[in-house]
């Protein structure tokens, strides 16, 4: 108990005060006027938007992933399932660098789609890309063993009382899957906020447009402006701890409606 | 409803679940398949639910042909050995589940619904656990709502897959006993599946005793037991004493030794003698077909079994009344009073 207090304090909590500590060298009004410019607001829409929108497109790709990945048998399958988890394992400057080239307007992706007068890298699509590819193992990790546990015999029972494929998937599966799903949500969610290294190569960085508040956050810092960077750090903390805590409120709620067994 | 089976051939691989099984089922029956795993049971009994689609052969209720139909369609109430409760949801709303997700159509309103569920809980006798969810109750309560969830859709067949495989064996004894007053209530024709003989012969009204994807016997839990049809049914239903034995002349012989019994009618050549536990009965040394020396004795509440060194070198097990004496080391004769020979 003792060692699990003191091990989180310093790898957690301490930085975190620090960071808090830092940002009050600012007077509420500087505070506030960092907070409030238009780059500043801009980055954080970006950042956050877009975070939640690939975690959203993350949440209904990994459901069919996990759900291919466990209930079929085909060739491939544990390539496949090897596949998900090369987001976690591969350098984010390397996927960045990789989807840049993808995506640039002559890349092998980025070229059609040009010609269709959409254009990905060094626009916010880019980041949103970027997000949806760090960010999927997530969802796929959280849910697979939840669905791997979940009896099929249970579908059988459904099936056999009159239900439909479709009112089983939304009366029996989902509801058993939905602990897992808000999980991995979150968890895609925090890492596509947080994300830095694969987004800045394909972004392009425009200020206002293109730019993620951890890179602004990098400006600052390399103009010696430490707490203005710590107030957006400070913004950013507090939002993704409300947004966690409020999936976790889901969550429990969601759980306690499936009591442990 | 009748259920009719013809001809039901399945397989896994190169593994023959069924192999060629017939089978009619009368209207309110309840009738038990009993046989050792793998034999096929199981198979037989999710095909009649749609649950699994044989690789030939037909399945009809009341005639016309079910196999055209999937499991949603069939009507049949399906109780799974492990439950297969919802977790999510009460214990109301599992009864509720098959109601509520009837076609619009046909869907009754909310009160009829409840009163349709408490009626269904009141009837398992579990109408205090309607709030409950499945993980807060004992195994037996569990059955008992996957029982009552699979009624409320009011099926035209009932299916229980080996419905207390999973309890321990003093709420197995309780529910069989429930189970049958309840099919006497509800009178919907009924098929179990168990690898348990006693609960095949205490509950069912007709027993079908399966082996290796084939029907070796159907009957009555009487004519199982005290008239088996193959040497199978008589190894696997109650307590049997099995020997080689020879034919050949009108004589039956164990290893070489001739015994003391009726040959009349048996096909000659190598053969099975079956002889219950408790028809072998004890007598002085040279008195009876067998002799043996007895290696031990234990007591099991009537009866006291003993393990018998016959004197061809087989090893015995008989069960004696208690107030026979029988010590270990003493030789003894014995006499079987009923004893059926199977070729093969």
């Amino acid at each position: 108990m003792g060692l699990t207090l003191s091990w989180l304090s310093i790898i957690i909590l301490i930085p975190l005060a620090g960071l808090f500590l830092k940002s009050f060298e600012l007077s509420p009004e500087q505070f506030w006027n960092i907070l409030s410019s238009r780059r500043t607001l801009n980055a954080l829409r970006v950042s956050f938007g877009l975070a939640f929108a690939a975690a959203c497109v993350n949440l209904v790709m990994g459901s069919v992933i996990v759900w291919a990945l466990v209930r079929y048998r085909f060739p491939g399958r544990r390539i496949f399932d090897a596949i998900v988890d090369v987001p976690f394992a591969l350098p984010t400057a390397v996927a960045g660098v990789a989807l840049t080239a993808l995506f640039a307007e002559k890349g092998w992706l980025g070229a059609p789609l040009a010609a269709l007068g959409i254009k990905v890298a060094f626009t916010p699509v880019g980041i949103f890309v970027a997000m949806i590819f760090i960010g999927i193992p997530f969802v796929v990790r959280t849910v697979q063993p939840v669905l791997q546990d979940l009896d099929p015999e249970i579908e059988e029972a459904a099936g056999s009382l009159g239900a439909s494929r479709w009112q089983t998937i939304i009366r029996v599966i989902l509801p058993s899957l939905a602990p897992a799903l808000l999980t991995g949500l979150a968890l895609a969610f925090a890492r596509a906020v947080g994300e830095y290294g694969s987004v800045i190569f394909i972004a392009g960085n425009l200020p206002n447009v293109s730019e993620i508040a951890p890179l602004l956050i990098v400006i600052r810092l390399s103009e010696f402006r430490y707490a203005d960077a710590t107030a957006i750090a400070v913004v950013m903390l507090v939002v993704s701890f409300v947004i966690i805590f409020a999936v976790n409120r889901l969550q429990r709620w969601a759980q306690s409606r499936i009591p442990v067994r | 409803m009748t259920i009719e089976v013809k001809n039901l051939v399945k397989k896994f691989g190169s593994f023959a679940a069924l192999d060629g099984v017939d089978l009619k089922v009368d209207n309110g029956e309840l009738l038990a398949l009993l046989g050792p795993s793998g034999s096929g049971k199981t198979t037989l009994l999710r095909i009649i639910a749609g649950l699994d689609w044989p690789d030939s052969g037909e399945v009809s209720f009341n005639g016309e042909d079910a196999l055209a139909q999937g499991a949603r369609e069939r009507h049949v109430g399906f109780v799974f050995q492990h439950y297969a409760l919802f977790r999510h949801m009460s214990v109301f709303e599992n009864v509720a589940f098959g109601l509520r997700v009837q076609p619009r159509a046909v869907r009754k309103d909310e009160a009829t619904i409840r009163a349709r569920v408490k009626e269904l809980l009141d009837l398992v006798q579990l109408d205090w656990l309607a709030d409950r969810y499945p993980s807060q109750l004992s195994g037996g309560q569990r059955q008992r709502i996957a029982l009552a969830r699979a009624l409320a859709i009011e099926p035209r067949i009932l299916l229980l897959d080996e419905p207390f495989g999973a309890l321990d064996a003093k709420v197995r004894k309780e529910l069989r006993r429930w189970l049958r007053s309840l099919h006497h209530e509800i009178n919907v024709t009924s098929i179990f599946v168990t690898h348990d003989q006693e609960e095949a012969l205490e509950v069912a009204n007709r027993v079908v005793v399966m082996d290796k994807g084939r029907i070796e016997q159907i009957g009555s839990p009487d004519d199982v037991y005290e008239s088996p049809a193959t040497a199978f049914v008589h190894g696997f239903i109650g307590e049997s004493i099995e020997l080689p034995v020879q034919v050949d002349g009108g004589v039956i012989r164990l290893g070489d030794r001739p015994l003391q019994l009726a040959a009349e009618g048996l096909a000659p050549g190598a053969s099975k003698l079956f002889v219950r536990r408790h028809d072998m009965l004890v007598g002085p040394a040279g008195s009876g077909a067998f002799e043996g020396a007895v290696q031990h004795v234990r007591n099991f509440g009537p009866v006291q079994r003993a393990e018998v060194a016959l004197s061809g070198g087989e090893t015995i097990e008989i069960d004696a009344p208690r107030d026979k004496e029988l010590r270990a080391g003493d030789t003894i004769g014995l006499n079987p009073r009923r004893y059926r020979i199977f070729a093969g």
